[in-house]
């Protein structure tokens, strides 16, 4: 979500700020000019090519009976194969069902909440309390996911905190760490704890780009304080929440794979099987290296597709979109 | 307040943080319920970061006895000891591990760093030569990413597999953080790197001796999340490190208190034979150390990186 604000801000500034220089300047003298920019470039082009874009092209083996002695070149090309074995696996049904699960229930019950807290937050008035509050509420987002975990392991888990108090009061055993049931109602609230806080800077730039002068006006025209939430505050705030609806829907497919992959064993596949774990257990751990990347595969191209109809949806509603149309 | 004092510094300050704090004349006062209602939320959003950390320090530094008699985790702090401390970082798995994240974390931000400032000024100046079509390849990494089996068969044809070089070279470049530092230069004025060009500077000239010297809180900013980054990263070496003799500190962390198993302390990794050199089995405080010990350079990074968040703006350094 954040990065795309700044892209945004990096187009415009694109957009007014080039042609400074000479651009009728034929190649040579540009180059002349300007190779000490592009040896600077080179680097991390280099990097990229070789670590994102070349393993990307790897992804044909998803299209083989991929051997690694025999590599890419030796190995078996055997068309979608690998997909119809994969449409044909009730666990992929399942993991592709965990993950659509989990990304409407935090849609539901994970993306309101940084902006209620920023409303809160900005209706405190002392500035200290303020940053105080900020500081502690965006300190987890820094933490690790195993670190996050452990921390609820200790809390909720069956030695932790809440079942030792629970104990003592003589009530049964507790633990919410390997509990199936209500593993959804777990990952929501790592979630919510390790990224709420660390979501409401989004929400509190935004709000603070709301011109204090409407509100004055609307107080004087008689609006009370829940009037002027709903005709200033929300429509202030909706193209930042479409943008960021707008991301999370294109991010559907994914929802985490760390913080998944430390809690399989558990409480089981059944329910924490996601498609970035299966595509780790699957694939990798197996070693069925083409099946794995068919999985892999298709969530990059379901994501990617996701993500280009969303933003399309949002021109559609008359919103600014991820990227602009240029 | 007088309006002479108006002229100390300091009472100025205060005075226009006052004003700043004060509740606009126009807006009604707030009801008593609901003044409780945001108290009360807003206190337990601290707690709910604040107590599980205070829990895991006090039980860290908290002696064997105390912790028997508390049942398991000590809330209420008696007989405390760093004793859990001492024979952590006395040698063994996790002085190692803490030993590998620190050089990983160091190598790999200084590394990612230096390229990150570099490409981000190649990018920076409007109009230079393909700087449009080199901008599209950074960008494009936002929307997709080569998958984690295609990744993983790269590193191992390159033969990297248990090196540290696999902890580092394949998640070096965060474009989020490369496109912040292009921003940000972008709004260094062009007058003064014109002026500077005119006095003979070459690009890396400017870079170093205009550009940097302007640029030191964003680059704070950016080397910190490098730093955090690294610090926290858990999958790379999950995917590309067998050994784990070679373990940073985030796998050792799962292993014992996620997983509750434990490493042999020898070397050997798995293959190690069953009874050697086990530790004898690691009691509660130190658990609790060693995720203190993880979370403790987060704690330490975390003030420098608040203060710098807000100063992403270049102050007059162009005059007239």
């Amino acid at each position: 979500m954040r990065r795309c604000s700044v892209t945004t801000v990096a187009e415009a500034r694109r957009r007014t700020g080039r042609s400074s220089r000479g651009g009728g300047a034929n190649w040579r003298q540009r180059f002349r000019k300007d190779w000490p920019l592009l040896l600077m470039v080179s680097p991390v082009v280099v990097l990229l090519g070789v670590f994102h874009y070349f393993p990307t092209l790897g992804n044909v083996i998803a299209f083989q009976d991929y051997s690694p002695y025999a590599g890419i070149r030796g190995s078996e090309w055997i068309g979608f194969g690998n997909f119809a074995r994969l449409f044909a696996e009730p666990e992929f049904w399942s993991a592709l069902m965990n993950t659509l699960t989990i990304t409407g229930f935090q849609l539901v019950f994970f993306f309101p909440i940084p902006i209620f807290l920023a409303l809160l937050l900005n209706s405190v008035l002392s500035v200290r309390v303020r940053t105080m509050i900020q500081g502690v509420a965006y300190l987890p987002h820094f933490f690790s996911w195993v670190l996050v975990v452990s921390l609820f392991q200790q809390m909720l888990g069956g030695s932790g905190l809440l079942a030792q108090a629970l104990r003592t009061q003589g009530h049964g055993a507790f633990d919410m760490m390997t509990n199936p049931d209500t593993f959804l109602l777990l990952v929501t609230s790592q979630a919510v704890w390790k990224d709420a806080g660390w979501g409401m800077i989004v929400f509190l730039a935004a709000l603070s780009t709301i011109n204090p002068a409407l509100y004055e006006a609307a107080a004087a025209d008689g609006a009370n304080r829940w009037r002027r939430l709903w005709h200033i505050t929300l429509p202030g705030l909706r193209p930042v929440i479409v943008l960021l609806l707008i991301l999370r829907l294109g991010d559907a497919l994914t929802v985490g794979f760390e913080q998944f992959i430390l809690q399989r064993a558990a409480v089981g596949a059944e329910v924490s099987e996601v498609l970035d774990t299966f595509v780790y257990y699957q694939g990798l751990l197996v070693g069925d290296f083409g099946y794995g990347a068919a999985a892999g595969l298709f969530k990059g191209v379901v994501g990617l597709v996701l993500i280009l109809v969303a933003n399309r949806f949002a021109h559609m509603m008359g919103e600014q979109g991820v990227y602009s149309k240029s | 307040m007088t309006t002479q004092n108006l002229t100390i510094p300091g009472r100025l300050a205060r005075r226009r943080a006052a004003a700043e704090n004060k509740r606009p004349s126009w807006e009604e006062p707030p009801s008593v319920p609901g003044r409780l209602g945001k108290g009360v939320v807003l206190g337990l959003v601290v707690l709910a970061v604040t107590f599980p950390l205070y829990v895991v320090v006090v039980t860290s530094l908290s002696s064997t006895e105390a912790v028997t008699r508390a049942g398991g985790l000590v809330v209420v702090p008696r007989e405390l000891t760093l004793s859990a401390y001492v024979q952590l970082l006395s040698g063994g798995v996790v002085t190692k591990a803490l030993v590998v994240s620190m050089g990983v974390t160091v190598v790999g931000t200084l590394f990612s760093l230096v390229i990150t400032v570099l490409a981000a000024y190649g990018l920076s100046r409007p109009g230079s030569l393909l700087h449009r079509p080199l901008l599209f390849v950074v960008l494009l990494t936002f929307l997709f990413g080569p998958g984690i089996i295609p990744s993983y068969l790269l590193v191992s044809s390159f033969g990297l597999i248990d090196s540290y070089a696999s902890l580092i070279l394949p998640t070096a470049i965060s474009a989020f953080n490369l496109i912040v530092m292009r921003s940000f230069f972008m709004g260094i004025p062009g007058e003064l790197i014109d002026s500077a060009r005119v006095d003979g500077a070459g690009e890396f000239g400017i870079l170093t001796r205009i550009v940097m010297p302007l640029s030191k809180a964003v680059v704070a900013v950016v080397g910190l999340f490098y730093a955090v980054s690294y610090w926290n990263a858990f999958f790379n070496a999950l995917l590309y490190l067998n050994d784990n003799n070679k373990w940073p500190l985030q796998l050792v962390l799962r292993t014992y208190i996620v997983q509750a198993q434990q490493l042999p302390s020898g070397a050997g990794g798995i293959a190690a034979s069953p009874g050697m050199n086990l530790a004898p089995a690691p009691t509660l405080a130190i658990k609790m150390a060693i995720v203190v010990i993880a979370v403790l350079p987060v704690l330490l990074a975390y003030p420098f990186i608040q203060k710098h968040f807000t100063k992403g703006v270049i102050i007059g350094a162009v005059k007239g």
